[in-house]
């Protein structure tokens, strides 16, 4: 159990530090003051939920160790971990050991790309967390918990963004088809459960994530008609690109790292 | 000819003046395409229940919803408020400087206007 529950807490930390990074993205270059602060807030709400799901992977981790400390080596996938940390999970581990989904590390594209990815991503995080509070881990019930209210406020903001460029002028309407384009794909991901999440969910502390597609493409079906905007062709049956939650990334996400990762890979253990 | 200038005072800010229309207009969208195109909103925090709205400062948005959500994480971040009102500034008249001394001077020598005359009971503390 312990093991699964490791990778469960680290990609639930992925997902929302990854998608936290690429928003900050905008600070500074946000489309008007107003929601580059806006888009800001939500990095920030985002980085903070990777903090808690970190935190605690790295309490599991470390305590695993110890138990374990004589006669196997640590979890895979786990990068070094000999005394694990948040910084360390989020700094040190190598691109196949994150295990967020695709969706998360694309590019943060144009405004448009940006929002209907908040969107898509609010819109599986609300639901997802709405079961993660009935966890038979107390922790990660949590985490959820308190991370709801937050992302209920991302699904909202977002939601109204998607009708206001779908229905609004050609221009902002042909951008939210351009983006749709781009991220329909990886869409599927979410609800394909990885070998862990099916661990998860069978031990009761982690959420049957196929269960969660078919109100995922209802909630979704309600904006986008709001939105004057349809899915596009092949729709829910398109062909979807998987294999992050295995490690297995886009090259998008070696560009996070540049950033993300480079003081502590230049300067290990540096602070200030 | 009568040639009459108009200054406009803050918060006193007639239509065309105040943006936004241009997004009312979506076969001609605005060629700057920026924040400065929405109209003004004025936004008020009410920091406990109980107390008044205070005026906290104006943002730009495009409707009114927009409007309370900038408010929210431009003005309520560090736990601010409970409860957010938002008006479009071009609904704000202001009284103009220029006429205070009619509007407000005479007030000065009219002290007698002040319940300063009046002895109060030690009970009576907040008056």
């Amino acid at each position: 159990m312990n093991e699964s529950l490791i990778r469960y807490a680290l990609h639930l930390a992925d997902n929302s530090l990854i998608l936290g990074q690429r928003n900050s993205e905008w600070c500074g270059h946000g489309p008007v003051l107003e929601q580059d602060i806006a888009i800001t807030n939500i990095s920030l709400d985002l980085i903070g939920q990777a903090r808690n799901f970190y935190q605690y992977a790295a309490q599991l981790i470390n305590n695993f160790q110890k138990l374990e400390s004589s006669k196997v080596s640590p979890p895979a996938g786990g990068g070094d971990l000999e005394g694990a940390s948040e910084d360390s999970l989020a700094y040190s581990r190598k691109e196949e050991e994150f295990k967020n989904c695709l969706l998360v590390e694309q590019t943060k594209g144009d405004w448009a790309q940006t929002i209907l990815r908040q969107f898509f991503f609010s819109q599986y995080q609300y639901l997802l967390f709405q079961q993660l509070q009935n966890s038979k881990d107390g922790q990660l019930a949590a985490i959820a918990e308190k991370s709801l209210k937050e992302v209920t406020y991302h699904l909202r903001w977002s939601s109204e963004w998607v009708i206001r460029l779908g229905d609004g002028t050609d221009e902002s309407h042909k951008r939210m088809i351009k983006a749709i384009d781009e991220l329909w794909k990886y869409t599927g991901e979410l609800f394909e459960p990885a070998s862990y999440e099916l661990r998860a969910a069978n031990e009761g502390f982690g959420v049957d994530v196929s269960k969660l597609k078919e109100p995922w493409q209802i909630k979704v079906s309600d904006i986008f008609s709001e939105a004057t905007l349809i899915p596009p062709s092949g729709g829910w049956a398109a062909l979807m690109q998987t294999g992050g939650k295995e490690g297995k990334h886009t090259e998008h996400l070696g560009s996070i790292f540049t950033e993300l990762q480079y003081m502590q890979k230049t300067y290990p253990g540096c602070e200030w | 000819m009568n040639i009459q200038i108009k200054k406009f005072y803050y918060g006193d800010i007639p239509d065309d003046k105040a943006g936004g229309n241009e997004l009312k207009d979506s076969k001609n969208p605005p060629s700057g395409g920026r924040g400065a195109d929405w109209p003004l909103w004025e936004v008020f925090i009410r920091s406990k229940q109980g107390l008044d709205h205070k005026h906290v400062g104006s943002l730009h948005a495009a409707d009114a919803q927009m409007a309370i959500e900038n408010a929210r994480d431009a003005y309520t971040r560090r736990m601010e408020g409970v409860s957010i009102w938002v008006v479009e500034s071009k609904y704000i008249h202001a009284s103009n400087p220029e006429e205070a001394g009619e509007l407000f001077e005479p007030a000065i020598d009219k002290i007698y206007r002040h319940p300063t005359f009046y002895d109060l009971p030690d009970e009576v503390n907040q008056m």
